[in-house]
């Protein structure tokens, strides 16, 4: 009973840590990139929520920001990203592209990442505003705190 | 709309490969036989013309009409500072022309494109390879018959 207690709370301990830190991957191929500076930079500036660091490594990074249209012929390297980062991680999709393909209904662009890798946080605008990316980032630091010591990789089957 | 003084000249000068010429909205377009493209083409390379400037190089299916395919070229004159534009006329069933690559660098990524979304090939061509899509890809995608909706993913998709 005693240690449950202390796992609890070293586990909101841990999740509250884990969402002011969030070390951040941006994934850029499209005209959202430049929304994506917007937001990230002075004027909205993403670091308020503890999300300013961007790392230009997959590997020393936690969350995945996939920013544009992505092509069929990229969904292999964007997994292998995906794949690159360490646990645990999470994937805002930014972006009507990277929500659902867009307007490119055709040959070449993948319909939504989700097809690709798992998401969390769906960011809808062509592009979108600043505010909603703030709003996103909330949200997603929201599951993160709920989320808890959820360990996602030792229950994944595959 | 009157005639501009080129379509004139050539028109004499290769009468019998001029298929048709037109001049629209300040456009001079020259529709020629594939068998006379080079010849055409490095003739208006030459002084005193000197269309020495590939500006583009594409394909327009005419899907349902004979012949369907129709290659289109884009020329510049740096000296005349003047536009020409050479249409070849291609048949669905012996879909190949001759390459401007040896003319013109910038034609064998124009032709590579154009080979990768039409799938004409280009004789002579020095690397006659899809250009934008990937290996394994079937089809061709800016062919009006290419199914709106297929979808060839290169990597197993989720769900």
């Amino acid at each position: 009973m005693k240690s449950n207690f202390i796992l609890t709370k070293l586990d909101q301990v841990i999740s509250w840590g884990r969402k002011y830190s969030l070390f951040q991957y941006p994934f850029i191929t499209a005209c959202c990139g430049m929304e994506y500076m917007g937001a990230v930079c002075s004027h909205f500036d993403l670091d308020r929520f503890g999300a300013g660091w961007t790392r230009f490594s997959p590997r020393q990074a936690d969350m995945l920001l996939v920013v544009g249209t992505i092509s069929q012929k990229e969904a292999p390297i964007l997994r292998t990203v995906y794949e690159q980062m360490v646990e645990p991680k999470w994937v805002i999709a930014f972006g009507t592209c990277a929500v659902s393909g867009g307007i490119y209904d055709n040959y070449a662009v993948v319909q939504g990442i989700d097809k690709i890798i798992p998401v969390d946080v769906y960011i809808p605008g062509c592009p979108p505003r600043p505010e909603t990316v703030l709003n996103a980032l909330i949200k997603l630091q929201e599951k993160i705190k709920t989320q808890g010591q959820e360990w996602r990789w030792k229950r994944r089957k595959s | 709309m009157e005639k501009k003084e080129i379509l004139k000249e050539l028109e004499h000068q290769f009468a019998e490969k001029i298929t048709a010429t037109s001049s629209d909205f300040g456009d001079d377009t020259l529709i020629i036989d594939r068998k006379s493209l080079l010849e055409v083409v490095q003739f208006l390379k030459q002084k005193p013309y000197e269309y020495s400037m590939l500006l583009d190089l594409t394909c327009v299916d005419h899907m349902g009409r004979e012949p369907r395919f129709e290659m289109v070229y884009h020329f510049f004159s740096l000296t005349a500072k003047h536009r020409l534009r050479i249409k070849v006329p291609l048949s669905e069933n012996d879909l190949s022309i001759e390459s401007l690559a040896s003319i013109w660098k910038n034609a064998n990524w124009l032709e590579r494109e154009v080979y990768d979304m039409f799938g004409v090939s280009f004789t002579g061509h020095p690397d006659m390879r899809r250009l934008f899509m990937y290996d394994g890809f079937e089809g061709f995608p800016l062919r009006k018959d290419y199914p709106l909706r297929k979808r060839q993913p290169r990597i197993r998709l989720r769900k």
